[in-house]
């Protein structure tokens, strides 16, 4: 299969901007599916509110549009009742912590098998660029015109605390990098986080004044660094990259079915 | 037979694999990307880079390396 049989073509082109940092991430996850050649039949994207959750409607997979924040909870009652499936939930960084916060910690203390990718782009896009959860203080946006105090949230540290078994991050411009964390993530038994910093380049990057999407794409080369890497080490304040955590923990629908099994005895 | 085929229709110009390519061999022409094959070596990073899905490179048409110590 070539990546564009895992598409609904007749919805392209797509109505990301010129330049979203989406398009990038779904092209990468098309390019992890297409290499570790599953079955579209055995895939399902379940996604809330933004225009990251406009993902699913391209994918030609399994799909759901569910409610904003809400991803997560949908995404759990699907993968309790088909748990042969392989559930992907994209969430921007608002869906993910703000209206779903609570989702969020849940099914990372559960250790559901669902692969949530964060696409964090520091900025409520589709409703006109608000300030999220993440965009951390110093930061323009229409609701925070002399700069946010507010400060961020780190996912990665998030999800570690509330217990997921999988924690990566990754940036727009490390394409290969995001197809291979995806990999490792699908692969994965139990919750997968992996946070994907993306540019919007129409209200982050224009409010924030950095530029156009090359500008922002090139600002996470410079600010970012691997895991362990000589460059991290000589410059602490850089963004880490990489699998934070990667561990093998009981699985939710695994337990379930185990209970199940037991009282029918 | 191109190894690097653009979808003009989806294309919107960004500019992402412009920049990006490690060749320069990938120019924005009436706001549409192009590309250059002479320069191209068929890397396939634009595949990857483009959010508008929009590249397709065909990795069958890399050049292949010369051979060395060939009299």
């Amino acid at each position: 299969m070539a990546v564009k049989d895992y598409i609904r073509d007749r919805f392209f082109p797509h109505i990301w901007c010129p330049g979203c940092g989406h398009g990038i991430v779904l092209n990468a996850l098309l390019h992890a599916v297409d290499e570790l050649a599953l079955d579209r039949s055995s895939l399902c994207m379940v996604s809330g509110i933004g225009c990251s959750a406009r993902i699913s409607g391209y994918v030609g997979f399994h799909s759901m549009h569910t409610m904003h924040g809400r991803a997560l909870a949908c995404a759990t009652g699907l993968k309790m009742a088909r748990p042969s499936l392989n559930v992907f939930v994209p969430m921007g960084d608002g869906d993910a912590t703000a209206i779903g916060g609570n989702h969020f910690i849940h099914a990372c203390r559960r250790n559901i098998d669902i692969t949530a990718i964060v696409l964090n782009n520091q900025i409520y896009g589709m409703t006109g660029g608000q300030y999220s959860p993440l965009s951390g203080p110093g930061i323009l946006a229409t609701t925070a015109p002399y700069r946010s105090i507010d400060a961020a949230f780190d996912i990665v540290n998030l999800a570690m605390g509330a217990g997921a078994t999988f924690v990566a991050r990754t940036t727009s411009f490390h394409v290969k990098e995001i197809a291979d964390l995806l990999k490792k993530a699908v692969l994965h038994k139990g919750i997968s986080v992996v946070e994907v910093m993306v540019q919007c380049p129409t209200y982050f990057g224009r409010k924030n004044k950095i530029g156009g999407p090359v500008e922002i794409m090139e600002y996470f080369r410079e600010h970012t660094a691997p895991l362990g890497s000589k460059k991290l080490e000589e410059n602490p304040e850089l963004i880490p990259r990489g699998i934070f955590r990667e561990e093998t923990r009981p699985e939710y629908c695994e337990e379930y079915a185990a209970i199940v099994t037991r009282v029918r005895e | 037979m191109e190894a690097v085929t653009i979808n003009r229709r989806w294309c919107k110009g960004c500019g992402i694999c412009v920049a990006f390519c490690p060749k320069q061999a990938l120019v924005l022409e009436q706001e549409k990307a192009e590309c250059r094959p002479e320069k191209c070596i068929v890397c396939g990073m634009c595949e990857l880079y483009c959010p508008d899905l929009a590249i397709v490179v065909d990795k069958s048409l890399k050049p292949k390396k010369a051979v060395k110590g060939v009299a």
